[in-house]
């Protein structure tokens, strides 16, 4: 029963990183159909930007700021340089943009950051947190993991929710013609949706490495599981990434406690298969036929 | 003539790819009056509207509003300058409520203005303030019709273009979109050109009347003028 409860709390943790990650992959493909390879590297490179100020300065809140701008801007830059010019060819085109980027990104992080393990701190202790004498298998910092990505999802949603800019971004991904033809500004718009989209990568990387080592491939696996996340959430809704992440989260915490923790990312695979089986249009997306 | 027209078009050159659908088309509409634009599918009416309001660039020609030329701008540029385009088939974005639809036909202007702009639609079309929060894919095909015209009275615009108003609809929504279009321009001032296929109900509405043919204007006149001409009704209007 201990067993049970600190695997299911500790998969939950876990899940929001893979939420973080599934949240910037849907703020893009909604706006754009574009599913974007880069966003592990996107992460990776701006937590090295984070690693470098902590080192520098000696605060890890003064890295976790930079790394959240680092990602707004990278994010935005990336857009409006590269990725508009693929924005209505060919799906295949931008497949290969992002690809091409994630390789950029990981080779200049090899180049400039060189190619070892690093360790990067955590925010607050990573010593479990004991109720009596049952562990709950979550640490302080498991909790603040979970908190930040939660309080960040929430201000997304009230953005998108009630302000004009929210509108303009659903409107946008709903109907980019329409929007175009009331005078909304498509192109603004879209950088500003992959700003978003590089902030919360760069949340989930400085979260999620905390726990594990910063390398130029870090966040190669992070991905997969985050994109996992985004396709059981149906891509379509942000609502659907969070609770993908959390699902995905668990049930990888229930399989790495229960069958053995070496096949991790090899049940985050099957899951993903199995999803796309058995509801390919994932738990939440309402938009499988308009596809546009 | 010209220079008092609201919305005035010379020699316009369009098409698509090789294609050239409108071949050197000119018009102009005085303020506060409503041109009907009629012919045949295929005639280049839905083109016009689409290069007037940018989505088409045009090859030659000019596009003047109160006097500024706006041809080769952005479709996002030329709303921006007082030009509202509502396209054919509703063009309702279904997954928003009504007020989020008609809030987003505002967001060109001013914050303070906006408040006053939904006020205003929710006077005129209390259907809508009844289910402000209903999503709008919830609305009948009329309602839609009526939804996107007042979504484009949100922004406040000089020229209002109106692609094919009365498709699908019912005939008794078909009497009150027209009669819309016709208490909008008295009550007003607005601007309209209104593309039809329904070339009897356009032009009980209408002040001026334009028949396009292959791409080419074959008349241009009084509405009434044009109604009663019965060669011209029965090569290009059908009725």
């Amino acid at each position: 029963m201990q067993e049970f409860l600190e695997f299911t709390l500790g998969g939950i943790a876990t899940g929001m990183i893979y939420a973080a990650i599934a949240l910037s992959l849907v703020l893009i493909w909604r706006g754009t159909r574009i599913l974007n390879y880069s966003q592990g590297g996107m992460a990776m490179f701006t937590t090295y930007i984070a690693w470098l100020v902590i080192k520098d300065t000696g605060s890890y809140w003064a890295g976790f700021a930079v790394a959240l701008a680092a990602g707004l801007v990278l994010g935005s830059v990336l857009e409006y340089t590269v990725v508009r010019r693929v924005e209505n060819k060919a799906p295949l085109n931008a497949v290969i943009v992002t690809i091409g980027l994630l390789i950029l990104l990981e080779g200049l992080a090899g180049i400039i950051y060189g190619g070892q393990y690093r360790s990067f701190p955590a925010a607050f202790s990573i010593k479990g947190l004991n109720i009596g004498s049952v562990g709950l298998g979550i640490s302080p910092n498991d909790l603040f993991t979970a908190a930040a990505v939660l309080a960040a999802a929430l201000i997304l949603a009230l953005v998108f929710r009630y302000t004009s800019i929210g509108l303009r971004l659903r409107a946008t991904a709903f109907a980019p013609a329409v929007a175009r033809l009331l005078g909304v500004r498509i192109g603004r718009v879209l950088t500003l949706g992959w700003a978003l989209a590089g902030l919360f990568g760069a949340l989930a990387g400085v979260l999620v490495t905390s726990s594990t080592f910063l390398y130029p491939n870090s966040m190669d696996s992070i991905f997969v599981l985050g994109f996992t996340a985004a396709v059981i959430g149906g891509l379509d809704s942000p609502v659907g990434a969070v609770v993908g992440g959390i699902v995905l989260g668990v049930v990888l915490s229930y399989a790495g406690g229960y069958l053995g923790s070496n096949l991790v990312l090899v049940y985050g695979l099957a899951a993903l298969v199995l999803v796309l089986m058995i509801r390919p249009t994932g738990l939440f997306s309402g938009a499988a036929t308009r596809r546009v | 003539m010209t220079d008092a027209a609201a919305l005035a078009i010379e020699d316009l050159v369009a098409g698509y790819g090789q294609v050239t659908v409108l071949e050197a088309v000119s018009l102009a509409a005085k303020p506060g009056t409503v041109t009907a634009v009629l012919g045949a599918n295929g005639a280049g009416k839905t083109t016009l509207l689409r290069t007037i309001s940018g989505l088409v660039r045009p090859r030659q020609g000019r596009v003047l509003i109160d006097g500024s030329d706006l041809a080769r701008r952005h479709p996002e540029d030329i709303t921006r300058a007082g030009v509202a385009h509502v396209p054919e088939g509703q063009g309702v974005v279904t997954e928003l409520t009504i007020e989020e639809n008609l809030r987003l036909g505002g967001l060109i202007r001013r914050g303070s203005a906006r408040a006053a702009a939904l006020a205003d639609a929710y006077q005129r079309f209390p259907l809508l303030a009844e289910r402000k929060r209903w999503q709008a894919g919830t609305l009948s095909g009329g309602e839609r019709q009526i939804l996107v015209i007042a979504r484009a009275l949100m922004a406040a615009p000089r020229v209002l273009l109106l692609d094919e108003p009365s498709l699908g609809l019912a005939p008794r929504m078909v009497t009150q979109v027209m009669d819309l279009i016709r208490r909008l321009r008295d009550e007003t001032g607005l601007t309209v050109l209104l593309v039809e296929q329904n070339a009897r109900s356009a032009l009980a509405i209408a002040d001026r009347g334009l028949v396009l043919n292959l791409g080419k204007v074959v008349a241009a006149d009084d509405a009434a003028t044009l109604s009663a001409d019965v060669a011209l009704r029965r090569h290009y209007l059908g009725f």
